[in-house]
């Protein structure tokens, strides 16, 4: 699947996107952020305080709880701030 | 119901007068433009740039749009966002709702702004004099996105 980092956690992770596969026994949105935080010093700083991390499934919005299965495309991002 | 998420600066006008033209149904039309500041709080802002999530934005603003005429009476309706560096003072957004009545205009343009700050895939980063930061989420955006929860 492809995962997608926006503003402050792309630079914190220093990429935009990347595919994995997807990590054994992870069924949900916070399951993966779970594993990803594991992967590195960037990653566990980006991914340091879950109650800022916002993540879409397939460009929908969608909570920690939300299943991955069959996913294409998760994206992680910090609070938006359009407008 | 028309979508845009662009790096071009939009003409108020000439959207308004694609929403109207040839329509003698409307009564209300409400245009609402987000700028770009300099300043936040009490910290000079210099610039800003916006990235966006290209392909979720244009879907969630349409899922936005959608839902807005789902509660009000709405005859049209047109967003404009933009994204990329953009500099004080320069159009950021633009909301136009067409309504027989103000009521509705009104209340859905309101409505529209106040979800596309919560919903829509955009992140503010502002440069001024002491350097980069990207912009937090305000609660108080929250709060107004969360009074229109049914």
């Amino acid at each position: 699947m492809k995962i997608l980092y926006f503003a402050s956690l792309k630079e914190k992770i220093g990429r935009s996107e990347e595919d994995i596969d997807c990590p054994p026994g992870a069924q949900t949105v916070g399951d993966l952020l779970g594993w990803l935080q594991a992967r590195g010093e960037g990653y566990a700083h980006a991914f340091e305080d879950t109650a800022l991390i916002k993540a879409a499934v397939d460009q929908e919005h969608a909570t920690l709880d939300a299943p991955i299965a069959g996913a294409r495309e998760i994206a992680f991002f910090p609070p938006v701030t359009g407008g | 119901m028309s979508i845009s998420v662009q790096l071009e600066d939009f003409d108020i006008k000439a959207e308004t007068e694609k929403v109207t033209a040839g329509r003698t149904d409307i009564g209300a039309l409400v245009t609402f433009t987000g700028l770009a500041r300099d300043h936040a709080g009490t910290k000079t802002v210099e610039a800003m740039e916006l990235e966006h999530y290209p392909g979720m934005t244009e879907r969630e603003l349409e899922r936005i749009e959608k839902e807005a005429h789902e509660r009000w009476q709405l005859q049209a309706s047109r967003i404009i966002h933009r994204y990329g560096p953009l500099h004080p003072g320069e159009q950021i957004v633009l909301v136009i709702t067409a309504s027989a009545h103000r009521k509705d205009a009104f209340e859905a343009a309101e409505f529209l702004m106040d979800w596309l700050k919560t919903k829509a895939p955009f992140w503010k980063k502002e440069t001024g004099p002491s350097g980069t930061h990207w912009v937090d989420a305000k609660v108080s955006d929250d709060e107004a996105a969360a009074r229109w929860q049914k």
